[in-house]
């Protein structure tokens, strides 16, 4: 192959790089100037990057190590600048253009062959390293990595077996398979047992999915690494598993004579196995357009709708005239509901093809780690609908990897506290009252709340000497100017930033919620919607306004006596209700509706439940009957309103909002403070209006 | 018939090295400064494998994936992408628009004819 003895011109190479190189600094002077007078936009930033990152590339090609080393500092340090890590103020700034200076001298120096001092520009190093170091970029480090580092591993004979099973999407990067299988078989003897039982029906296959999955059995001589060298662009793509089935203790030709003798065995066994396989079609399936099923839900709404709509027209119709118009009504109600119920379960799927992956990614990242990580899965059956289980993985992955790098502790620390050696993490999916609730739970060291609440008053996000319940401390790492504050190590990192997870998860109608307990681990609720179009309601009316509250949501409705109403100073009014006390939301003051019923023994109280924000009470004037109810998005139709999760059009046209009841606790309290005066002792009055006899 | 390979990198150091070494290797080459002038090029030829640097100005290597593997006429074809150091984010980026595999820079003409061969014999 080439090499520089066979008329490598180096010498014309090294040329053109240093003209180059002059044309780049030029660049970089001119886009620092545009920079450091603030005229200069986000792509002065990445031509910035770009310049110094040529420079570096060349100068590794070129072996010239006091270049790249400087170079590569300079380029860390403008990457965190482009990732927003670190900020352009006027001193990052000046050490950027000291930076362009030096690195001027250094690639000169290496023009003309100069020897710069040992200790040249290294103000300047210091400077940006103590930069990153305010990032804390976990790549930003001063040192070069060193790439292809040699493992060096017991050799002899070994018999391999490697299961090998590409997902779905792995030939749309054009890998190949033969090419691996060709390259595997550069190492050693080997044979192959090919599995065709994921293999689709002709009229369904796609031609560029991957359907078959391999194990080979591979006798040689090299590093299990080269082995995985072979499959090093594919890793993600497939499913791998190599393990050493016996090894060099076997005499070599006594193992090679072994796989000779199985490799007909084996073929003539696998053989027998596909033929069984693969008529055998276990579910019968078509594929249909997404579109076409969304036109079908969309559809069903409607019909829903004026099924409504007749039933309330039906119910001013004397039941004797017309006994067979009322029982087509009610027939047609019934059918509608199934014919819902029926169309969303085409788009609902198990969330288990979301879970299978979380096992390779803990224990991938625990060996890195060195921790010692175990998985527990349960639920994985539960189902959700398509759309929502494809943006599932993003949130899920880092929320695991959160609590692995951050929750779970190194072996030792884990025996020292008091706990197995091995940390576990519980990744569960259920259905929860009308919402799909999924839960990471690790019995990691929790969060740190005292290091939280500080870091929090530190940045302004909470006010000093506020009084935070210990929830509320918890769910502050979910603060977007908190998550990039990466000095509390614990919490945040990698670039997996919780307000991110939170965006997330909100973008999919969700919300998340962090339980707590230092030393003992932490418990991340992610709830979402089930997206279903249509749910069961109960209409109900406040002022003049009509709601609808989630059906399943609802545990009670009662009208409570006055003798069991009582104000809670800094809680408004509680409930007493069989020995408990629950918190009651004046949902006329969460949305301003002025001629609404306010004392709570007049009105009807609902009870209703939600995971985040417990039990409690809503105040509302009258219950007006229960229904199925279309729901139409806000946020598709108006924007997102706190406290609002949809609207719909009821059977009399008229629109109604539906409420979102783990939100209205927090913005009644809220509402409530906006209102409220403090005295000299510092306790929370209700302004009059507010009084539970006011009329 | 030789195969034909696409260099895309900003720098010419970089385009000329990859370029000497494939040519010495036998393979034809075509060039291109930037995403933008690799789809160019693209629109009027075929080939066999492509190279191209992730940093680029006007299209950067990500988006120039992108566009390749929404583009039936050259979606099949192997994508390798030059980064430096081992940086597992820029890998991943990669992977995920669509590339087959990378190369790390600085490489010996050796690796790159290695792992040409291993994506596009």
């Amino acid at each position: 192959m080439n090499n520089e003895a066979e008329g490598y011109p180096l010498a014309q190479f090294r040329k053109t790089y240093f003209e180059e190189c002059a044309e780049l600094l030029d660049a970089l002077q001119a886009n620092l100037e545009l920079l450091s007078n603030g005229s200069g936009d986000e792509e002065t930033l990445h031509a910035i990057f770009r310049s110094v990152h040529s420079i570096k590339g060349g100068a590794g090609a070129f072996g010239f190590g006091g270049l790249v080393a400087f170079s590569h500092v300079f380029e860390s340090l403008l990457d965190a600048m482009r990732e927003q890590k670190i900020s352009a103020t006027p001193d990052v700034v000046q050490i950027l253009l000291r930076a362009s200076d030096a690195l001027a001298d250094i690639v000169g120096a290496a023009r003309d062959e100069h020897v710069l001092a040992a200790d040249f520009a290294a103000d300047i190093l210091t400077a940006m390293e103590e930069a990153l170091l305010g990032a804390s970029d976990p790549t930003a480090s001063g040192v070069q990595p060193k790439p292809d580092s040699e493992v060096n591993e017991v050799s002899g004979e070994r018999r391999y077996r490697i299961a090998f099973t590409p997902h779905t999407e792995m030939l749309q990067k054009a890998n190949e398979p033969l090419l691996l299988i060709r390259q595997l078989r550069k190492l050693g003897g080997l044979s192959i047992e090919v599995d065709s039982s994921r293999v689709p029906p002709l009229d369904v296959i796609e031609p560029e999915s991957a359907y078959l999955s391999w194990i080979f059995t591979l006798d040689t001589g090299v590093p299990q690494s080269a082995i995985h060298e072979v499959f090093e662009f594919v890793e993600d793509d497939c499913d791998l598993k190599i393990e050493v089935v016996s090894d060099g203790s076997l005499a070599a030709p006594a193992a090679n004579l072994a796989a000779n003798s199985a490799n007909p065995a084996r073929l003539a066994a696998s053989k027998p196995v596909d033929a069984a396989v693969a008529p055998a079609t276990p579910t019968q399936s078509i594929r249909v357009d997404v579109d076409k099923v969304d036109r079908l839900v969309n559809l069903v709404g409607e019909l829903v709708i004026t099924q409504a709509m007749l039933t309330e027209q039906g119910t001013l119709l004397p039941v004797d005239h017309y006994p067979a118009l009322i029982q087509g009504i009610e027939a047609l109600a019934q059918g509608a509901r199934e014919l819902q119920e029926s169309v969303m379960a085409i788009r609902a799927q198990p969330v288990k093809s979301v879970f299978a992956r979380m096992p390779r990614i803990v224990r991938d990242l625990a060996a890195t780690l060195g921790k010692e990580v175990r998985i527990v899965t349960a639920g994985e059956m539960t189902e959700i609908d398509k759309t929502v289980i494809e943006q599932l993985n993003d949130p899920l992955t880092h929320m695991i990897r959160n609590a692995l790098d951050h929750g779970i502790e190194g072996p030792d620390d884990r025996i020292a506290a008091g706990k197995p050696r091995q940390g576990t993490i519980h990744l569960s999916a259920a259905q929860r009252s009308g919402r799909i609730v999924i839960e990471v739970a690790d019995d990691g060291r929790g969060l740190n709340r005292e290091k939280v609440l500080a870091k929090a008053q530190d940045r302004g996000l909470v006010a000093a000497g506020a009084s935070l319940s210990d929830e509320e401390i918890d769910n502050l790492i979910f603060l977007p100017a908190f998550s990039t504050a990466d000095v509390v190590s614990n919490i945040s990192g990698r670039g997996v930033d919780m307000d991110v997870v939170k965006r997330n998860v909100q973008s999919l109608g969700g919300r998340i919620t962090v339980q707590s307990r230092f030393g003992s681990g932490s418990r991340f609720t992610l709830s979402l919607p089930l997206t279903l179009a249509v749910l069961d309601g109960m209409v109900v009316s406040v002022g003049k306004e009509t709601f609808i509250i989630p059906l399943t949501a609802i545990i009670e409705s009662l009208r409570p006596q006055a003798a069991d109403i009582h104000p809670v100073v800094g809680r408004g009014l509680v409930l007493a209700l069989r020995g408990e006390y629950l918190p009651l939301t004046h949902l006329h003051r969460c949305f301003a509706i002025s001629d609404a019923i306010t004392d709570p023994c007049r009105g009807i109280v609902i009870i209703v439940e939600s995971e985040s924000a417990g039990r409690v009470g809503v105040m509302v004037d009258e219950l007006l009957g229960q229904q199925q109810v279309v729901v139409k998005s806000l946020e598709a139709n108006y924007e997102s309103v706190d406290g609002i999760s949809g609207a719909t059009i009821l059977g009399n046209g008229r629109v109604a909002l539906i409420l979102d009841i783990a939100r209205l606790r927090e913005i009644d309290s809220r509402m409530a403070t906006d209102r409220t005066v403090f005295n000299h002792q510092n306790a929370i009055i209700d302004l009059p209006e507010e009084a539970p006899h006011a009329a | 018939m030789a195969k034909r390979i696409l260099t895309v990198d900003d720098s010419k150091t970089m385009r000329d090295m990859v370029s000497f070494t494939l040519k010495k290797a036998g393979y034809e080459v075509g060039e291109a400064e930037d995403g933008k002038v690799a789809l160019n090029v693209l629109a009027g030829a075929k080939f066999d494998l492509i190279i191209t640097d992730l940093n680029m100005p006007n299209m950067d290597g990500i988006t120039l994936i992108k566009n390749v593997r929404s583009d039936a006429k050259h979606r099949g074809v192997p994508i390798l992408i030059l980064t430096t150091e081992s940086d597992d984010k820029k890998k991943g980026d990669g992977k995920a628009a669509g590339a087959t595999g990378w190369l790390v820079k600085p490489f010996s003409p050796e690796k790159l004819i290695e792992l040409i061969q291993r994506v596009c014999p």
